[in-house]
């Protein structure tokens, strides 16, 4: 990385056919911390922070999308390091991270096809559910957010009991708005219970379809909306309070 | 295989394993995948040996696409007759595809026509794989538009698909980072029950190649007419970039230097461009793989976007790290076309060894592997040093590669195959010194009565019937929203995308990475702050085809004027144009006469505004039972921003209040229009006058009001007139407006509504502005007219008003305008 950078460094992971790093890595430059890039192959995260497992066609979705990046060194040791009750590492997926974070067991249930069966890119309004989490805590609660969303897989799904458990833990951390005169305010993919993005019970580990890093301002994307969630990571990562605001 | 248990779960080790589709595991070393050199197959293979000796034998060339005397030729270049290997290479390089013998004639005239003012930003121009521009600061741009007709008609899906993925590597070709795709669509009717099959694979196809590759798709065309009924259009566009320093260009240099082979395997797939290789009298292709018919796979490609995704950035880490001498890309004719263009271009000959070409299937024959159109395959010039490099940088991207053969100095193209000579000729005779054709050409005598029946005598509605005419007219398929075509395109990949469709052009900006920085690019992360970076291009691509088959001369030159209009509508710079010229068959007098008039229009037209052609495609034979397409020269301008940040957006309601500017000249112009097509299902008469000197004019006008900051919104007038730019621009900005169509004009409301005259554009200023911009207009003789206002605090919702025609509220017109397609494609 090019440059003096004095931020907390905050990991982006690419694979082949990883195609949303670089601006992940942006977004996060965009707080002030330092983005590091990890390469698939490599078992190390070189002392970073905070991991973000960003968008794509990992592998080009075969098998199964997410399923082979999964399995991938670098996400063997986010894995362990995110369940490591010493480590405490925050980790964040969008899109193809969903799948690979539902892949890996980090996150219950899974995405499948739209329910109209093709590729969606649109631009999003998305209510913030949850912010307590680390990667939300700079929303107020409620707030609508307009985030572009892109992918022919996206559609949340998971079993009734899956389902009461999150909504019963608040860990359904976006929902898409279904209602309002607004463009983008309606569930695009048949996802259940309108759900875009979940979290793990403490907030750590978080994911969405949608993609904040091309909401990080009004010139290339629809909004800065998505800068919150990078921003909330930061605080977290700065304040040692791993646990967000709970 | 048969040893597999069916309950066997794999372990995380073997999933990674059968990540294998572009070679994860063992990638190098290729030995035990074919027959080691010199084993013999099981039939006699062709030499120039066994060639020499038998003289007589018969050969399928007519079979083959060659001509009696394109034959003899090929006998005359080599002293004896071609081999199966050489006759393949020959049959495919002199096609029409490849060798642009019926349209080489006519296009010398861009060439031509090029002064040498325009060529001071040229690097590269036609000849190369793309054009490529300067556009300051040690930055270039190279684009291009490809054709890729016939394939998706076959297959809509991989047809479009494959198309994308051959013009992306013709850009990566050149040494640029691909930013950016586009795609210029024409189907048959919307309502046709074909388009039902055609539409929605060849969508899916440019969206799931370029989703899966990570390129924004910023643009295009969407057109339906009859005569692509049977002959769809898939042209695909690409826009690269690069340092000025870094440009590279195909050609094999140096003696010693290796040729490298990288990327998919090359299997039996795409042979069908050549069918009847495959036929039982083409000696050589009986093998141990069992009958001729057996080893035919479909002729149409199957694209793999995951593969060319690694091969991007694997080639960009390759050019970065100065491991790369030359390079092409594989695409029609495959490796006959790669190791012939790539000879003929450097300094001396070359010597290439197929038994070291991996391949998809056993026993191919050398003419199999060398017409293979397998995808996502590029060819580079190594310096021996750097070969161990080279295929390093392959292995950490997970490409499979091969060293195939080396530059020489003996002037001929030599290959073997299993230890034996199967080819030995002047590249040159191959790539370059094909059949020229002067096809006859002549003006049909149809093409007077067909401008003798003008729209004069077709029924014009009265003004009490505006109202429901404007809501059918922004439903039509030519007219209405693209939404579900582009909602299915990824347009915000690589965060540099500042605006796509709907907009006049698509806008990116130039990312401070691209393919400069070796260092982002190994890190597989954008190292730089591309924040301080605002430099920018904008594209733009148009054809109105009707026009063209009322005058394809001046149609080719009113697609340029638009093509450039939306760039300067965006306060783009102009700066090159590209071409993708899509006509009927050549061998009608009438369709070569189109093609030769539409580019010395087009030429002209280039010349008149300054800006260079710097490369384009042809495709000929569009045509269905005899009956050509409507010519379709489409014409692409490249645009650059010094200053991207102060491009100008065709939404209007950044304050209330501004006032709206009709600029240029509206005439009752009607012929050919979509008002004619759409009710009168008429096409006659003359197209609107085209005036390139009032376009550089409102060109000026634009750039300077962007610069300035006088400008808040803009959109170009095209098909549909006045109230189809009014319409798009308050949706866009989902703000009202009210208009007031001027009395003194002498044109009534339906004329000065819907006229597609020229040189227009509708612009909203901030009242701040309006008398600095309007002086400005004056000054510059540009005719202006002061047409409404925007009104942003209607109490009862936005609305749409044209004083004493019609109002409309704003749901009311987006539900027309967006309901078109989704209704006919779900």
């Amino acid at each position: 990385m090019t440059g003096p950078q004095t931020g907390p460094r905050i990991g982006v992971v690419t694979f082949p056919g990883t195609l949303d790093d670089i601006d992940a890595a942006r977004a996060v430059r965009y707080t002030g911390a330092e983005p590091v890039a990890l390469w698939h192959a490599d078992a190390d995260l070189r002392d970073v922070e905070a991991v973000v497992v960003p968008g794509g066609f990992s592998y080009g979705d075969y098998l199964r999308a997410g399923a082979i990046a999964a399995q991938a060194p670098v996400m063997r040791v986010v894995v362990e390091q995110a369940r490591s009750p010493h480590r405490r590492l925050p980790v964040l997926g969008i899109c193809n991270g969903f799948q690979i974070l539902c892949e890996a067991g980090l996150l219950p249930g899974a995405l499948v096809r739209n329910a109209e069966l093709r590729f969606i890119c649109r631009d999003q309004w998305l209510r913030v559910e949850n912010t307590s989490s680390v990667w939300s805590t700079r929303y107020e609660p409620g707030a609508e957010i307009l985030i572009p969303m892109k992918n022919a897989e996206g559609r949340y799904v998971a079993d009734d009991a899956v389902m009461d458990e999150l909504e019963g833990e608040g860990r359904v951390l976006f929902r898409y708005v279904t209602e309002g005169p607004q463009r983008g305010a309606t569930n695009p993919n048949g996802a259940l219970r309108d759900i875009a993005g979940i979290c793990s019970a403490d907030g750590r580990i978080a994911a969405l379809m949608p993609h904040p890093e091309h909401a990080i301002d009004a010139f290339t994307g629809p909004s800065d909306d998505g800068m919150g969630i990078f921003l909330s990571a930061l605080d977290a990562i700065t304040t040692g309070d791993l646990a967000g605001a709970r | 295989m048969s040893a597999v248990d069916p309950h066997h779960r794999p372990g995380a080790e073997e999933l990674l394993d059968v990540t294998d589709p572009v070679g994860a595991v063992s990638l190098i070393d290729q030995a035990d995948h074919h027959l080691a050199p010199g084993v013999a197959p099981a039939s006699v293979q062709d030499t120039v040996h066994r060639a020499a000796a038998t003289p007589h034998q018969a050969q399928p060339y007519r079979e083959l696409g060659l001509k009696d005397d394109e034959y003899a030729r090929i006998k005359e270049i080599l002293g004896r007759r071609p081999t199966d290997a050489e006759l393949a290479m020959y049959s495919v390089m002199w096609s029409e595809h490849c060798s642009y013998k019926s349209s080489k004639v006519h296009l010398r005239y861009f060439g031509e026509t090029t002064t040498e003012a325009m060529q001071a930003t040229m690097l590269a121009g036609i000849g190369e794989n793309a054009g490529v521009v300067d556009i300051g600061d040690g930055w270039a741009v190279t684009f291009k538009v490809e054709s890729h007709n016939h394939p998706s008609f076959v297959e809509p899906y991989q047809g479009a698909a494959t198309g994308v993925g051959g013009i992306v590597r013709d850009i990566l070709a050149m040494g640029a980072r691909p930013v950016a795709v586009m795609d210029q669509l024409r189907f048959g009717p919307a309502d046709a029950p074909d388009s039902q099959r055609v539409v929605p694979g060849v969508v899916a196809g440019v969206g799931g190649y370029g989703n899966s590759l990570g390129l924004p798709n910023i643009g295009g065309e969407v057109v339906f007419d009859a005569s692509y009924a049977g002959n769809p259009l898939v042209n695909a566009a690409c826009i690269g970039v690069l340092r000025s320093a870094d440009l590279h260009t195909a050609h094999a240099s140096g003696t010693g230097n290796k040729v490298v082979l990288y990327g998919s395997r090359t299997g039996l797939d795409g042979i069908g461009g050549v069918s009847v290789l495959a036929s039982d009298t083409f000696s050589g292709s009986e093998s141990a793989s069992g009958s001729t018919a057996r080893r035919k796979l479909p002729s149409v490609q199957v694209g793999d976007p995951f593969a060319e995704k690694v091969l991007i950035e694997c080639t960009l880490e390759a050019f970065a790290a100065g491991l790369v001498v030359g390079i092409q890309d594989l695409g029609g004719a495959g490796l006959s076309c790669a190791t012939s263009e790539l000879a003929s271009a450097g300094d001396g000959g070359m010597h290439v060894t197929l038994d070291a070409v991996p391949t998809r299937a056993e026993g191919m024959t050398a003419a199999e592997i060398l017409s293979s159109e397998s995808q996502e395959r590029m060819c580079a010039v190594v310096i021996p040093d750097k070969v161990d490099d080279f295929l390093a940088v392959c292995a950490r991207w997970e490409v499979e590669a091969a060293v195939i053969g080396e530059v020489t100095d003996t002037g001929r193209l030599v290959i073997t195959h299993h230890g034996e000579t199967v080819l030995d000729v002047p590249p040159r005779t191959v790539a370059h010194e094909g059949p020229v054709y002067e096809r006859p050409l002549a003006r049909p005598d149809s093409q007077d009565a067909l401008i003798a029946d003008t729209t004069a005598s077709l029924a014009r509605p009265q003004t009490g019937e505006l109202r429901e005419l404007i809501l059918r007219m922004i439903a039509s398929p030519n007219l209405c929203s693209r939404g579900w075509v582009t909602d299915q395109y990824d347009r915000y990949v690589r965060g540099n995308t500042v605006l796509a469709q709907p907009a006049d052009a698509g806008i990116i900006r130039v990312p401070s990475s691209s393919a400069a920085s070796g260092a982002a690019v190994v890190e597989g992360v954008d190292a730089k702050d591309d924040a301080t970076t605002v430099r920018g291009i904008a594209m733009a691509t148009d054809c109105n085809a009707r026009y063209t088959m009322l005058d394809p001369y001046a149609g080719a030159q009113l697609a340029l004027a638009e093509a450039y209009r939306n760039v300067v509508s965006t306060g783009g710079v102009p700066t090159a144009v590209t071409n993708c010229l899509n006509f009927g068959n050549p061998e009608d007098p009438a369709v070569m006469w189109q093609f030769s008039q539409a580019v010395r229009g087009l030429a002209d037209g280039c010349a008149l505004l300054g800006i260079p052609v710097t490369g384009g495609n042809v495709s000929l034979y569009n045509q269905t039972a005899g009956v050509n397409i409507l010519p379709t020269p489409v014409v692409g301008v490249l645009g650059v921003f010094d200053d991207v940040t102060r491009r100008i957006l065709p939404g209007i309601g950044h304050e209330d209040g501004e006032t709206l500017l009709l600029l240029g000249e509206t005439r009752d112009e009607l012929d050919g229009s979509e008002w004619a097509n759409v009710v009168h299902g008429h096409l006659g008469g003359v197209p609107p006058r085209v005036d390139l000197d009032a376009e550089r004019k409102l060109g000026e006008i634009l750039i300077a009001g962007s610069r300035d900051g006088m400008i808040s919104a803009a959109h170009d007038l095209s098909e549909g007139g006045l109230v189809q730019a009014a319409v798009e621009m308050c949706l866009a900005g989902e703000t009202g407006a009210r208009l007031v169509l001027p009395a003194d004009t002498g044109l009534d409301a339906f004329t000065q509504l819907f006229s597609e005259s020229t040189g227009r554009v509708l612009v909203a200023v901030p009242r701040t502005e309006e008398l600095r911009f309007t002086e400005m207009c004056s000054a510059r003789q540009q005719p202006w007219v002061k047409i409404g206002i925007v009104d942003a605090g209607n109490p009862a919702g936005p609305h749409l008003e044209i004083q004493d025609v019609a109002t409309f509220g704003l749901g009311e017109l987006r539900e027309a305008w967006e309901g078109t397609l989704p209704a006919l494609f779900g």
